[in-house]
């Protein structure tokens, strides 16, 4: 039987640009171009590499996202080589917290039907990094998560987990949740022929309602959190910056004492 | 007045520093109730109980180290039946966000990650983060249920505050999923001897202009005069000349130490993520236009294998 891999990939807002908040404080997806979080390439990848090693498997990218999240997101995706895409877009999605995102891919996943989920460690906006441990509390499978290393073989994966402490090997059963660390190794890039095929490549789109979830469970309206406030960071006051002309080292001793650090 | 839950972040009972920052911060919010899973209790108690723990509430079980993350889930959520707390409070390392979020979602409450301050409010506590690889300061607050919060290390004083530190026995019964993912092996990270990198007071750290695993002694030198830990970029570690635990960064480490010295590291977004909260933010780079010098308090435009022994020798002569 072909395993089923669903892969939950994230737009964001450009990490290089200059990132807001809108007036709502909820981020401001319009300042700055967007893009498929960069770390969700490399669940991407190693979802890839685990089909390929695997005599039969489909992979389905799944995205909760505005409008520009299919051609600008998932189409990444597919042109890397996953084979159809499934975009949650629905207005009553704005503003959702990471309780009302997972659970909108926990019920997209579970329509799409999955063996391994993959995401990416936390995704370059938001960058919590816990909706993976969510999806899996809510789907109530396995979570084996943060794996620099994963394999998946006889029904079951195994992977390297890299803490803060230890390094742990970890295995279970399918079907499971799965994060991936940028240690995982590099994403490819999509061929020519890959970005020709993607244009043809499958997109369900599904609003809230064809996953049985009330508007008001998501959005800024049903965030379990509140943001009241959020401010730029005033700009560090200009430091002083010398040229080493040979005595550099010591010139930063001299600061370092002044600033009683030695 | 109200309890307020705190996990203990601990290796078989010595209780890691951000715990104790954790417990100053519960004391702003109420009276600290520390939960302490796995072996040492008994060596911990004494230490929470000095930084103002009213209460350890303790259980053992081989579950906590035999299987990821859910054990623990299922022994706070225990803790949390048994006192109704305030809030709940964990460090942000990876495995206290899996743990506080999937908690906040069984009792269905709102999650706040990574706050770099706390304090009481009219409508439950108010966390502050740094978002946007700190480019903007957001204060945030759970609204609903109650409020579980992690916080990033550095972000409090540890105060002796002392207090009962009575230890409980917590009755755990774990649930169908608590053994789903199995640690077959776990190999505890090699000491350096040197501080934590994400606790220390002061980083220093190497990156592409270190040009090659050889010369990182250059930067360790240096941490070692000043009591340092070590950190890199991801292009070093890239590279293969320094371990990725040491990275520091969006998809590395976030510190926030007193004193951040970067040596070769031109600045890039994602691994100002990573130490732009730090107090102070000295850097070497032989590139006058490199964006790092936009953050310093101090910055020398130089050859850091020039400018770096020659500080080491300095600090190491003024200290002698
Ligand atoms: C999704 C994602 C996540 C990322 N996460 C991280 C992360 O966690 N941490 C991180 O650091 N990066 C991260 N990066 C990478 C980041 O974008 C940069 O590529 C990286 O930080 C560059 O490292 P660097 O500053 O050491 O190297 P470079 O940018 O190459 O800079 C090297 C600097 O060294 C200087 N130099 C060279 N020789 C000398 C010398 N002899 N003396 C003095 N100065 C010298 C040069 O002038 C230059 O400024 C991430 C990128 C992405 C896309």
């Amino acid at each position: 039987m072909s395993l089923r891999i669903v892969v939950c990939v994230k737009y964001v807002p450009d990490a290089t640009g200059d990132r807001h908040f809108a007036e709502d404080l909820t981020t401001d997806r319009d300042a700055v171009d967007g893009l498929l979080s960069e770390l969700d390439e490399y669940a991407v990848e190693q979802a890839l590499q685990i089909s390929e090693a695997s005599d039969d498997a489909e992979i389905t990218v799944v995205t909760v996202g505005p409008e520009e999240a299919n051609k600008d997101g998932l189409r990444k995706a597919l042109s890397m080589g996953a084979d159809k895409g499934v975009h949650v877009v629905d207005d009553a999605l704005h503003g959702s917290d990471v309780m009302g995102t997972s659970l909108v891919l926990a019920k997209a996943v579970e329509h799409v039907g999955y063996d391994l989920v993959v995401c990416g460690m936390a995704s370059t906006d938001g960058t919590m990094g816990v909706l993976p441990a969510l999806l899996a509390e809510r789907l109530g499978v396995p979570q084996v998560t943060l794996l620099s290393e994963v394999a998946v073989a006889d029904g079951q994966v195994t992977g390297r987990r890299d803490g803060d402490t230890a390094t742990e090997r970890l295995a279970a059963s399918l079907p499971a949740v799965v994060s991936v660390t940028d240690q995982s190794g590099e994403a490819r890039y999509p061929s020519f022929k890959g970005i020709m095929a993607a244009k043809k490549k499958p997109v369900e789109e599904l609003q809230l309602s064809d996953l049985g979830i009330e508007a008001d469970l998501v959005g800024l309206g049903g965030a379990w959190t509140a943001v009241d406030s959020a401010d730029a960071r005033p700009a560090r006051t200009a430091g002083t910056i010398v040229k080493d002309e040979g005595e550099g080292g010591k010139q930063l001793a001299a600061f370092l004492a002044e600033r009683k650090f030695i | 007045m109200a309890e307020v839950l705190v996990l203990v972040d601990h290796v078989d009972g010595a209780v890691r520093k951000p715990t104790l920052e954790l417990l100053t911060l519960a004391r702003r919010i109420g009276d600290p109730v520390a939960v302490h899973l796995g072996a040492g209790a008994d060596t911990a108690a004494p230490v929470l109980a000095e930084h103002g723990a009213v209460k350890v509430l303790a259980a053992d079980a081989p579950e906590f180290a035999d299987y990821l993350v859910v054990p623990k889930v299922d022994a706070l959520k225990a803790a949390y039946d048994a006192v109704s707390p305030a809030a709940v409070l964990v460090a942000s390392s990876a495995e206290g966000k899996e743990i506080a979020a999937r908690l906040a979602l069984r009792i269905g409450s709102g999650i706040i990650t990574d706050a770099v301050d706390l304090e009481a409010g009219d409508n439950g506590p108010v966390a502050t983060q740094s978002v946007f690889a700190a480019a903007f300061t957001t204060k945030s607050r759970v609204s609903q249920g109650t409020p579980v919060i992690t916080v990033k290390p550095n972000s409090a004083p540890v105060e002796s505050a002392p207090a009962a530190g009575t230890v409980e026995q917590l009755t755990v019964s774990f649930g169908g999923t608590a053994t789903g993912t199995k640690v077959v092996s776990r190999t505890p990270r090699e000491s350096t001897g040197r501080p934590d990198l994400t606790e220390a007071a002061i980083v220093v750290s190497g990156g592409r202009g270190v040009n090659g695993a050889d010369n990182f002694h250059v930067i360790e030198a240096l941490a070692d005069s000043l009591g340092a830990a070590v950190g890199a970029s991801r292009a070093a570690v890239d590279a293969g000349w320094y371990p990725h635990s040491n990275q520091v960064g969006q998809t590395g480490k976030q510190v926030s130490p007193q004193l951040y010295i970067a040596n070769g590291i031109s600045g890039a977004i994602q691994h100002r993520a990573g130490m732009q909260t730090s107090k102070t933010i000295v850097a070497v780079n032989k590139d006058a236009e490199a964006p790092i010098f936009d953050l310093v308090d101090y910055g020398v435009v130089g050859d850091l294998f020039q400018v770096v022994p020659q500080l080491t020798e300095e600090v190491t002569a003024r200290k002698g």
